[in-house]
């Protein structure tokens, strides 16, 4: 267990700063939802199966969708 | 102030908060310890108040208080965005582009997976006692799972499944339902949101009291919020535009 906490822990470091490095703001609403996913995985192998699905439900859906949809909109109005 | 005082202000207090968080986190017990105190009180305390779930015993039973502010933000932020992105002066309404073309595996994905995450959200919803999840992670699945109408479909085809102004309603329900029965129990067993229900069977679907009944009423007023919220978004993405573009087209 305490290996895959690690794997976990080092993906989510890893998709950290594959967010950071992202140039392109709609890119970074992609790289930020595959970040989410690899916390919920972390908290999964944390034990905190609640946490997880709401991380699933926030991090990876409706986050990206509305930062998305907000570049968008600003992009239409340049 | 100058920049310098400003510089040395700030290393004076980030330096402070740091020392501070370093020296609480060498206090913490230690990373995958079996020292616990909180899930010691936590467990037991669920148990006799036959909730299996003990996530959900913390979050609507223990410390109910706390979640229905919680609530309250999300209530608010919605609030917040309702106002902030309803058209401007400036901005007017256009009809919706038609859509691109879809690839055949984003349809396909889109009609298997729209009714299974809905089935997924309301058992989440509804047996938030007794398995990991509740009213907050059911009501997101159910309110963001819908917009898979949107991916695989059409905006026309959300936008007709989804009565935005009725689920404003059911955001306040949800918040309203759970305040009531804070006072219910505050005026049948002494105390806000003690439990008014009779505790059940530990394990079964109609166990644990009230938080069966406050996590559905989160599940109603996450699930209309999550809607809500992403409709506004949604509106200002496809349907507004300002009389600069609309003068440059």
């Amino acid at each position: 267990m305490s290996a895959l906490i690690a794997v976990a822990l080092t993906l989510v470091a890893l998709g950290a700063v594959a967010v950071v490095m992202t140039d392109d703001t709609s890119r970074q609403a992609v790289t930020l939802s595959v970040f989410g996913l690899l916390l919920s995985v972390l908290f999964l192998t944390l034990s905190a199966p609640d946490v997880a699905l709401s991380q699933i439900g926030v991090g990876t859906a409706i986050v990206p969708l509305m930062v998305m949809l907000a570049i968008r909109r600003t992009r239409d109005k340049q | 102030m100058s920049r310098t005082a400003r510089l040395m202000m700030f290393v004076v207090a980030g330096g402070a908060v740091g020392v501070m968080l370093v020296l609480g986190v060498l206090d913490l017990p230690h990373f995958g310890s079996s020292f616990h105190p909180y899930r010691d009180a936590a467990v037991p305390a669920a148990v006799a108040h036959a909730t299996s779930n003990v996530i959900s015993s913390v979050n609507f039973d223990l410390r109910g208080l706390d979640t229905l502010g919680e609530e309250t933000i999300l209530l608010t932020s919605v609030l917040g965005v309702a106002a902030l992105l309803r058209p401007a002066e400036d901005e007017e309404e256009r009809k919706p582009r038609r859509a691109g073309s879809l690839l055949d595996m984003t349809r396909l994905f889109g009609y298997v997976f729209l009714p299974l995450t809905l089935a997924i959200g309301f058992i989440t919803v509804a047996h938030g006692a007794l398995t990991p999840g509740g009213g907050f992670q059911g009501g997101v699945v159910l309110g963001t799972g819908i917009h898979l109408l949107y991916v695989a479909g059409s905006y026309h085809a959300i936008e007709k499944v989804r009565p935005v102004e009725a689920l404003e309603y059911g955001e306040s329900l949800g918040a309203g339902a759970f305040a009531c029965f804070g006072i219910a129990g505050a005026l049948v067993s002494a105390s806000f949101l003690g439990n008014i229900l009779p505790w059940g069977t530990f394990g079964e679907l109609f166990s644990s009291g009230s938080v069966l009944f406050l996590s559905c009423a989160v599940g109603v007023e996450v699930a209309s919020g999550v809607i809500v919220l992403l409709a506004q978004f949604l509106h200002q993405a496809i349907e507004v535009e300002s009389h600069v573009e609309a003068g440059k087209a």
